[in-house]
């Protein structure tokens, strides 16, 4: 069936929320209104209040109590509406949530996700822009996921309903209402497993979140001067499938990372120091990125275009690595 | 014997074993057998013994970083303590957490915590949770006045108030944030009128005062068990040592301290027994005996675990379960 990416996550958490009764979902306006986004509308009527709980504005608190309950055999969603209001509730993901099963010897389970919405875009500015995956990848005890497509989001939801680790479920502001093919049927998508969004023989381009669609947009430009662009999505930062990033450089000797975040210390330079590290005999050309500028997010149409990634730049730092 | 004063007993017990694993954790320190940091618990055993004797075990507690008392008081093992402050395999964390991490989900120690007031998000959590699956379980939250001026203390009384958890909220108010005295850091130093703004009731406990302590613990706990909504109590209190073990105190006047440890909560229990209860000397030092023993085999337990593996460092991460396949 045809869904949009926001009803896939929807559905993955009414299907959870049914088969879990301990599970619930707790964030700012998450009940009647359904979600600063939209995203929850309808489960309230279905769950209630104590499940898809209503909370005050204080992020820190919300993940607080998100995982007390899941270290006391609930099992729990925070919704944090932009995600650049996480910064509020950082001590308690990343010295909290990230750290306790590791502190603890190993000994508790956290059945609890994160999600949020990034992303630019649409003029929003540079408190209600950011993408900041990077942030939570280099703490060890938080599994990251960025979903790009209805079906991944799916898949990638089941699996975060399951797991019983910390995840951060990164959306993508600009992908809510993208359709795409759902299967009706149960289905869910291993964690650190990367999917090949477009194969092809020249370049690799690793993208993830909304610039999948972004580097798919210049792969079918790029073909029609004969370049054949293969484009990556790893789906999951942290696990990262490092073979599958490995195994596309070694066939195409090209890469070019893409992210929306900045490029500074972003997780394209990880993937870049991963092929650098592990697949630099197989490279015919120096890496390219294509980021964020290093500023915060501008307000302006004009100045947010120049900041930010788009298919053009990709297509630009395609040639580059082609020579 | 009155049953009123086998309790009393049992209280100075839990206390005195509080007292004398600090006691032995300071030699074991100042000695170097102890890596890192500790910061003790001592001359504030009431508070943790008195709020603890009114939880049941399926109660649920979040700690500190001045924690031993509180895992102590909840029921938490002294050989698997003494190997993890000695950075031991057979500690509570496999060597992993320290002094600070201490926890043991199955006692409902929920942890100590190395974050000033990082533990309140996570007993309001507790208490949801057992709101969310239909148990008449209460959470306590310890911390200390520091954490008091913490968004996220405003941000636990207010959501919990609001939504009538079961939680108790335990400020131990030792006075001091390091070197800190509160009331040069806060125009209203009666920390329990915060608890006015929140709508939850509060109450001020002399907090050497095992008995004072478990009297308002009683009825905070009974309050959240019934589903009445919260209860902050705030138990005024003193260390007797520094904010960490090594620490050169210069924040406080040898007399203030003089006077503290003249109203000792160890020793003011201790003469209740003997003056009110009559317990015979030989009782007394009977527990003393016994509670000497079970540090030495903690003690020598901890000596004798190997230290971990150094490749255990990269397990423990992540868990491998999951719901469903």
């Amino acid at each position: 069936m045809m869904i949009t990416y926001m009803e896939a996550i929807r559905d993955a958490i009414r299907e959870e929320m049914r088969a879990q009764p301990h599970l619930f979902l707790i964030g700012e306006d998450v009940g009647p209104y359904g979600g600063e986004m939209g995203l929850s509308k309808g489960l309230w009527e279905e769950f209630g209040d104590l499940r898809v709980r209503d909370a005050p504005i204080s992020e820190a608190a919300i993940v607080g109590c998100a995982l007390g309950a899941a270290l006391t055999g609930c099992r729990a969603i925070a919704e944090i509406p932009f995600m650049d209001f996480i910064g509020v509730a950082m001590d308690q993901i990343f010295n909290q949530a990230a750290k306790v099963r590791y502190m603890f010897g190993g000994k508790a389970q956290i059945p609890f996700v994160i999600r949020t919405p990034m992303g630019g875009y649409q003029s929003a500015a540079a408190q209600h822009s950011q993408c900041l995956e990077a942030w939570f990848m280099h703490a060890p005890g938080i599994e990251v996921v960025l979903p790009s497509t209805p079906y991944d989001a799916k898949g990638l939801m089941k699996t975060a309903l399951a797991a019983n680790n910390p995840v951060l479920f990164i959306e993508h502001k600009k992908l809510y209402a993208l359709k795409g093919e759902v299967p009706a049927t149960e289905y869910a998508i291993p964690f650190g497993k990367a999917d090949l969004k477009r194969p092809g023989r020249d370049v690799t381009v690793v993208a993830t979140s909304y610039t999948v669609k972004m580097a798919l947009d210049a792969a079918r430009a790029l073909a029609s001067e004969g370049i054949e662009v293969e484009v990556v999505d790893p789906r999951t930062l942290v696990p990262l499938d490092e073979q599958a990033i490995l195994d596309s450089v070694g066939r195409t000797g090209r890469l070019v990372v893409v992210h929306e975040a900045w490029r500074r210390a972003g997780a394209g330079a990880e993937i870049a120091a991963l092929v650098a590290e592990k697949g630099f005999g197989s490279l015919k050309a120096p890496i390219q990125r294509v980021a964020a500028e290093n500023v915060p997010i501008p307000f302006s149409p004009v100045l947010e275009k120049f900041v930010l990634p788009d298919a053009r730049k990709i297509e630009e730092a395609v040639r580059r690595v082609m020579g | 014997m009155e049953p009123k004063f086998e309790h009393l007993g049992e209280l100075y017990r839990r206390m005195l074993t509080i007292r004398k694993f600090e006691e032995k954790t300071a030699r074991m320190y100042a000695e170097g057998e102890i890596p890192g940091f500790v910061h003790l618990y001592v001359g504030e055993e009431a508070v943790a013994v008195g709020v603890c004797a009114a939880l049941a075990q399926g109660d649920s507690i979040t700690s500190t970083h001045r924690g031993h008392g509180h895992l102590i008081a909840k029921g938490g093992r002294l050989d698997l303590m003494m190997a993890e402050l000695c950075g031991k395999r057979a500690g509570y964390c496999k060597g992993k957490g320290g002094s600070m991490h201490i926890a043991d989900l199955d006692l409902g120690i929920l942890g100590a915590n190395g974050i000033v007031g990082g533990g309140l998000g996570i007993a309001i959590g507790a208490a949801y949770s057992a709101r969310l699956r239909g148990t008449r379980q209460v959470s306590v939250a310890f911390f200390g006045d520091g954490a008091s001026n913490e968004g996220l203390f405003h941000e636990a009384l207010n959501m919990s108030s609001a939504w009538r958890l079961p939680v108790v909220f335990v400020c131990e108010n030792n006075q001091f944030g390091v070197s800190t005295r509160i009331d040069r850091v806060t125009r209203e130093s009666d920390l329990s009128k915060r608890a006015l703004a929140y709508g939850l009731p509060a109450a001020v406990v002399d907090g050497n005062d095992v008995e004072a302590v478990e009297r308002a613990g009683r009825e905070a706990v009974a309050r959240a068990r019934e589903g009445l909504g919260p209860t902050l109590l705030v138990a005024k209190t003193f260390r007797h040592r520094g904010h960490f073990e090594g620490e050169v105190v210069s924040y406080w006047a040898e007399e203030e301290l003089a006077r503290w440890k003249a109203n000792d909560p160890v020793a003011r229990l201790s003469a209740r027994l003997r003056r009110e209860a009559s317990f015979p000397d030989e009782v007394l030092l009977g527990w003393e005996t016994e509670i000497d023993q079970r540090i030495r085999e903690a003690v020598e337990f901890a000596r004798r675990s190997p230290p971990p593996e150094p490749g255990e460092a990269l397990e423990g991460l992540f868990s491998e379960e999951r719901v469903r396949p």
